[in-house]
């Protein structure tokens, strides 16, 4: 059993250093995908083109990683590679062909 | 007041998820478990109950749905039989590991091929190493006691762990007999409210299930598991007689049947042992000193009372109703494990019997006991009323 039970009590423990302070079946207490960094998975890139956008957001409803910014205004800004993990699917959705994948080694 | 009635031990399963009321029950229904959920749904669509039924597309679909469901914080309840517990293979480690509680009435069919809907334990015990406690029980009202006891030990802090509660299919499940129903009052008090630790339904105290475990970790989660399982042997007994000052039925880990005083023994589990204790009682009258030692918690496995139980006897058979083909049955590996770990070295036999629902006879039984008493021990597996 795990004497960790909440996620209060697990602040202050740190790493776990036994199997007592694991959390209880591998629980992540308070977690959050906000600072796990998907974008280093990306093999290719989306490169979106502001000209050619009409800011339809087919690619921002469709994007599995919240990567694709969009201002107060509704329009589309351009693609969070923080988050994007280079699935290629705004691409494949964009009516207008206005975001293009590319090689990360492009950009080497 | 409790009352009795003429039922099965389906309908007592489905009777106590009745008074239990869970929050949720998810299943897919599959023969012989079928008339659990079935009379279940009628208590549904009479609005006795406040459950949340979920009916889904699979057995898969249903223990995911229960599982989820209890890592909300809900009290969860299902059935299954057979190819359907199978089928929900890959989802009983995740609810181990995860520590959600569920009461699972599982009804002992044999697993195909080839086909067949009869009673064996084929496929309870291929999910004995999955992290979940495992219940036999002899009768319907065991089996109707063991739903309502299940859900404390389930949801007990320190053990947090799924159960199987597991009856003889059509022996049990559809054979009608007097079970006593305790009133509903006396019930919900046992049974109480969940108070779920880590729900995910809590967002105050945020909570993911599911994350990643590498070599790093992996392993202590699994230490944990062990723990839990140590836990509910330790607390058990406790429970147990709770549940006998509410309803005056006491149900221990394994229940010895004249075996103190036993010279020879056979170990046996559910339904069974009902033929076997009534062959002890004749045996007796004619001067044997036999006994039977009924196994009712399968996991955790009991060790030190079944070694506790067995020591000092002159030779024992153990009956699976299951196989481990290529290898050891699974109840005669534990016993032997057990009397080796306790430094005993009496003759154990081994005999599969009732594969696919096969009868077992009382004569079986005292063929069985007259091996043992005539010292015909042997370490080969003996098949019981295989035609040979
Ligand atoms: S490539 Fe995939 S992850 Fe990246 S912005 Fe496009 S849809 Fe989102
Ligand atoms: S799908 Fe294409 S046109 Fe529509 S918002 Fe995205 S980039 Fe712009």
């Amino acid at each position: 059993m795990s004497e960790i039970k909440n996620w209060k009590e697990m602040k202050d423990v740190g790493k776990p250093k036994k199997w007592q302070d694991v959390p209880m079946g591998g629980i992540a207490y308070g977690a959050s995908a906000e600072n796990v960094e998907t974008g280093q998975w990306r093999s290719i890139r989306p490169v979106w083109n502001e000209e050619d956008c009409i800011s339809c957001m087919l690619c921002w409803v469709q994007c599995p990683d919240r990567s694709i910014t969009v201002d107060e205004n509704g329009k589309v800004t351009g693609i969070d590679y923080f988050y994007c993990k280079g699935c290629g699917i705004c691409a494949q959705v964009c009516p207008k062909k206005a975001i293009e994948m590319r090689p990360e080694a492009d950009f080497a | 007041m409790p009352r009795k009635e003429i039922t099965s031990g389906n309908w007592a399963f489905a009777e106590a998820m009745r008074q239990i009321d869970p929050d949720v029950v998810a299943a897919y229904p599959i023969t012989p478990s079928t008339d659990i959920i079935m009379k279940f749904a009628e208590f549904v669509a009479d609005g006795k109950v406040e459950t949340n039924f979920v009916t889904v597309e699979s057995e898969h679909s249903a223990i995911t749905a229960c599982v989820t469901a209890s890592a909300a914080g809900a009290r969860v309840m299902t059935a299954s039989s057979a190819n359907g517990v199978a089928l929900m293979h890959e989802i009983f480690p995740i609810a181990g590991c995860f520590r959600t509680p569920i009461v699972f009435g599982l009804v002992n069919r044999s697993v195909g091929a080839p086909i067949n809907i009869h009673c064996d334990h084929s496929d309870s015990m291929a999910q004995r190493d999955y992290g979940w406690i495992h219940l036999y029980c002899e009768d319907a009202q065991e089996a109707y006691d063991s739903a309502i006891m299940a859900v404390r030990l389930s949801e007990n802090d320190d053990i947090l762990t799924p159960v199987f509660v597991c009856q003889d299919g059509f022996i049990t499940s559809h054979g009608f007999e007097p079970v006593e129903y305790m009133d509903d009052d006396t019930v919900k008090t046992f049974v109480g409210e969940r108070q779920a630790v880590n729900a995910l339904l809590d967002v105050d105290n945020p909570v993911s299930y599911g994350s990643f475990a590498m070599s790093e970790y992996y392993f202590e989660i699994k230490r944990q598991q062990i723990e839990a399982h140590k836990k509910a042997l330790e607390l058990y007994e406790g429970i147990a007689r709770e549940f006998e000052s509410i309803s005056g039925r006491y149900y221990p880990m394994i229940d010895c049947y004249r075996t103190e005083d036993a010279e020879h023994v056979i170990v046996v589990m559910s339904s069974a042992s009902g033929a076997v204790k009534d062959v002890v009682d004749e045996m007796r009258d004619k001067g044997h000193k036999v006994g039977c030692l009924r196994i009712r918690m399968f996991r955790p496995f009991p060790v030190k009372a079944v070694a506790a139980a067995l020591k000092g006897k002159k030779a024992v058979a153990v009956l699976d109703r299951c196989l481990s083909i290529g290898g050891t049955a699974p109840l005669v590996a534990e016993i032997r494990s057990a009397l080796y770990g306790a430094g005993e070295t009496i003759p154990v036999n081994s005999c599969i019997y009732g594969l696919g629902g096969r009868d077992f006879f009382p004569q079986y039984a005292e063929d069985i006991f007259m091996d043992l008493i005539n010292g015909i021990n042997t370490p080969e597996e003996r098949y019981i009323g295989l035609l040979e």
